[in-house]
């Protein structure tokens, strides 16, 4: 044990090992958390659109366009998605993808197409989460709003959603761990993670036990820490509902 | 101010309101009265399309509310509604709950006008006769700070001007209730409807809430409401219309029909609520 710890540090320190890890570390933080923010984006518009009242013909196509986007991404995994994507959508369309490069930063086109990807598929996951949301919100606000004269999108946007939003907090804190543990798929099209940079500090020393172990602590930090800033946001939010 | 011809209301094949003629005048109080299930409270929400109506029309403010194609957004606001259950915006202040609606509308609208002002301009760059643009005398500020002004004028009017900052969740029922009526008075409307707005309240705070609908009453508020207060009814009521099974069964002065009432369903029904 003594002697694995040894050249876990070696490779660690001496070798620089930790830059890889750090790359990884930002990697895996960038794309759970751009992938969240589009994915509540795109969510969002998808929930909107599915509770809609569907007297007209544009509301109803919507809704299953909606649909069948939820049901592809629901229905395969994640590293099949990023494999389509990467090798069989970006060639086809002859696309491709800018690498951003801030000082020694480098993000390339890999972390880009990733980015993407989670964003589409949390998209579908959020816009199940939210429409449970907007349809736990009574239906009492949305007629209070119209009474008013204000539109469908409005009532929706400054009344609905954010009650619907408060609602589900925890549910979409789990979502965010999720895309967290799920970035360890990334590897897959060549992009640089958590789990590539430990892994291939066990793949030139051919000594796994530690690196993976680390590895496995950070994951484990990585998500409590996400889990508390939850937790302090919800009881922040809670204090709306209370009040002096 | 509403003519109601020949409204037809069902739920799938639950035939709900079975042709209802009548005209609500301007100033007029009206009182819609009626057994439990006699569509009273979906007549109200037809007029203005909470339920969409399935046949008839509803002439106001010279459009047919009843049409898909009116824009029921604009009408709305002159047409405010109280419902049982208070329907106040748990996500806002109470002052939020009174101002969305105005600043947002009229902000809108002031948006709408500098759109079109711009146009015109670049148009008129390439016109010989330069078309006038519009006058804009508001700003968003000043939408807004009127409005919080009119907002805190209606708290104090109800004495409950120390309550502009705290959350509907904290306020008793009768303190929510006023509270919808003025928020539906922030939009001055020409009419309002109250559909049932005691009837989920304790029955100390029913008494004022009820002083606040008669003194809009004695004001000249053109009002159309449901509810089971029949003393309330008689005394504020200039017609009493009573419904059963979705039609109009009898219409009248109070006078007539709680002293008089012709219609034996009628006569059933207020020896039930008047014992």
């Amino acid at each position: 044990m003594q002697r694995k710890i040894e050249t876990f540090i070696e490779v660690f320190i001496d070798e620089g090992g930790y830059r890889d890890v750090l790359t990884g570390l930002r990697n895996t933080l960038l794309i759970a958390v751009l992938g969240l923010l589009i994915g509540i984006v795109i969510g969002t518009m998808i929930a909107a659109v599915r509770v809609m009242p569907k007297y007209k013909r544009l509301p109803r196509i919507l809704d299953s366009v909606g649909r069948f986007y939820v049901s592809f991404f629901r229905g395969t995994p994640m590293v099949v998605q990023l494999l389509l994507f990467w090798y069989v959508l970006l060639p086809l369309l002859g696309v491709n993808l800018p690498s951003l490069a801030i000082g020694s930063f480098v993000i390339g086109p890999e972390v880009w197409a990733s980015v993407i990807v989670f964003g589409l598929n949390s998209g579908a996951y959020i816009s199940e989460i939210m429409r449970g949301g907007i349809q736990s919100v009574d239906y009492g606000q949305t007629e209070g709003g119209r009474s008013v004269g204000l539109s469908y999108g409005t009532t929706m946007m400054k009344i609905v959603i954010p009650q619907a939003v408060k609602n589900i907090l925890p549910t979409m804190g789990n979502e965010f761990i999720t895309l967290i543990k799920e970035t360890s798929v990334v590897s897959f099209i060549g992009a640089t993670d958590l789990y590539k940079a430990f892994n291939d500090m066990g793949s030139n020393t051919y000594e796994f036990m530690v690196p993976y172990l680390a590895m496995g602590i950070i994951y484990i930090l990585l998500v409590s820490i996400i889990a508390l800033g939850i937790k302090l946001l919800e009881r922040r939010l809670a204090r709306s509902d209370r009040n002096h | 101010m509403i003519e109601i011809i020949d409204l037809k209301k069902s739920f799938g094949d639950n035939v709900v309101l079975n042709g209802i003629t009548t005209t609500v005048k301007d100033g007029e109080k009206v009182v819609v009265i009626g057994p439990s299930g006699s569509g009273k409270s979906t007549f109200l929400r037809c007029l203005n399309c909470m339920e969409d109506p399935t046949g008839g029309s509803i002439i106001f403010g010279g459009e047919d509310l009843a049409d898909m194609k009116t824009d029921i957004n604009r009408h709305r606001e002159k047409m405010g509604m109280v419902f049982q259950q208070f329907n106040l915006f748990n996500n806002m202040t109470v002052l939020e709950n009174i101002m969305l609606a105005p600043v947002h509308l009229r902000t809108m609208r002031l948006k709408k006008a500098k759109r079109k002002n711009f146009r015109r301009k670049i148009a008129n760059l390439f016109r010989k006769e330069k078309k006038a643009l519009i006058e804009i005398t508001e700003t968003k500020a000043s939408i807004k700070a009127e409005a919080e002004q009119n907002a805190r004028r209606l708290l104090t009017r109800i004495g409950l001007e120390e309550k502009a900052d705290v959350y509907p969740s904290t306020l008793s029922g009768g303190q929510k209730q006023r509270i919808a009526i003025i928020r539906s008075l922030a939009m001055n409307p020409q009419v309002i409807l109250f559909d049932e707005p005691t009837s989920a309240l304790d029955p100390e705070m029913v008494g004022e809430v009820l002083d606040l609908i008669r003194e809009l009453a004695n004001e000249g508020m053109t009002m159309v409401i449901v509810t089971h207060e029949m003393g309330f009814a008689r005394e504020v009521a200039d017609r009493v219309i009573f419904m059963s099974d979705g039609v109009i069964t009898e219409e009248g002065t109070p006078a007539e029909i709680f002293d008089n009432p012709q219609n034996p369903r009628t006569k059933q029904f207020l020896r039930a609520v008047l014992h």
